[in-house]
């Protein structure tokens, strides 16, 4: 209805709602989701080949890389040399400069090892890359990273896949404010109304990947998010009414009999 | 004959074969991935030219589903 291009560096991606391609049953069931989402980017891990079975199924067959944007992911990285490792394969693999880091810093949370963000993404700006940052909910590190040249800010809602939503409206609005980049919203979205508040703060996307693999009906799920996110766009750009602390009438009082 | 570790898998290979080589036999020459011989990433307009050695390590990866 509204011109609402997502513009990541020097992509323009149609839908907000960028989604993950891990945790489905099939490759199959990963390929009808992202195609209902209706989302233009997916995340992608690098990972050895299965040498000993070869026929098993590749996720290129199922999702087409010419047709949806890759976005290559450094999840499970601990440090800054396994995701520079990591992204420099996935360069190599077909062209990927645009890439989301990820460094974690402890099994339990997977929270972000900020340290180790910060010296990657000094890295890789310098090679070349285009890089989206998984980061914590702190403005100060937030503008750090742009300053940095990360292309996209990708602060975490709550701990990946826990589905406990947003736990600092307040961070992400600071963070949503100074940014001159897109804010995307990366982990922890536990359901469709999450994503909604998400884009009603002014998010200029979000990222799911747990909250629709991990529906008892994924796909529904994933029709679910798309509406979500165009109606918390919508309703961020129409503005919403001021908070009152007491009633106002809906009907005219005038005329009452 | 020459011992290679293959992405963690210990292979025996012929001598003298390139990294190219290696793909054909594992059916990967048209496929999204990237290879890294001992450690070094190698392009892939020098697949041909690599050729195996003894001990080398590689590691062929490739995009999967991920968050």
């Amino acid at each position: 209805m509204f011109k609402n291009f997502l513009k990541i560096g020097n992509k323009k991606l149609k839908s907000r709602l960028i989604v993950g391609t891990g945790k489905y049953k099939s490759l199959s069931e990963t390929a009808k989701a992202v195609k209902i989402s209706g989302a233009d980017m997916v995340t992608v891990a690098v990972r050895r080949v299965n040498i000993i079975d070869r026929k098993k199924p590749m996720l290129t067959d199922y999702l087409n890389p010419k047709k949806i944007i890759y976005l290559p992911n450094t999840a499970g990285c601990f440090n800054s040399q396994e995701a520079l490792r990591t992204l420099r394969l996935a360069r190599e693999m077909g062209g990927w400069k645009l890439v989301k880091l990820e460094v974690l810093g402890d099994k339990k949370t997977l929270y972000p090892n900020m340290i180790e963000t910060i010296k990657s993404t000094k890295t890789l700006v310098k090679e070349g890359f285009k890089v989206m940052v998984y980061c914590t909910d702190d403005p100060i590190l937030a503008k750090k990273l742009e300053d940095l040249g990360a292309i996209a800010i990708m602060p975490l809602a709550s701990p990946i896949g826990s589905g406990l939503g947003i736990q600092n409206k307040t961070n992400i609005s600071l963070i949503i404010k100074q940014s001159k980049v897109p804010v995307i919203i990366d982990a922890g979205i536990g359901t469709a109304s999450d994503a909604t508040i998400a884009m009603e703060l002014g998010c200029d996307g979000v990222l799911i990947n747990s909250a629709i693999a991990n529906a008892k009906k994924p796909l529904l799920m994933a029709k679910a998010f798309k509406d979500a996110v165009i109606s918390g766009r919508n309703s961020f750009l129409a503005g919403r009414m001021k908070k009152k602390y007491l009633a106002s009438p809906s009907s005219p009082t005038k005329g009452i009999i | 004959m020459a011992k290679l570790q293959l992405n963690g898998k210990k292979i025996s290979i012929k001598s003298n074969i390139s990294i190219f080589d290696l793909l054909v036999k594992y059916k990967l020459t048209n496929k999204k991935i990237a290879v890294e011989h001992n450690g070094k990433i190698i392009p892939k307009t020098n697949y041909k030219k690599k050729k195996l050695k003894n001990n080398d390590k590689i590691e062929i990866v490739h995009f999967i589903g991920g968050g």
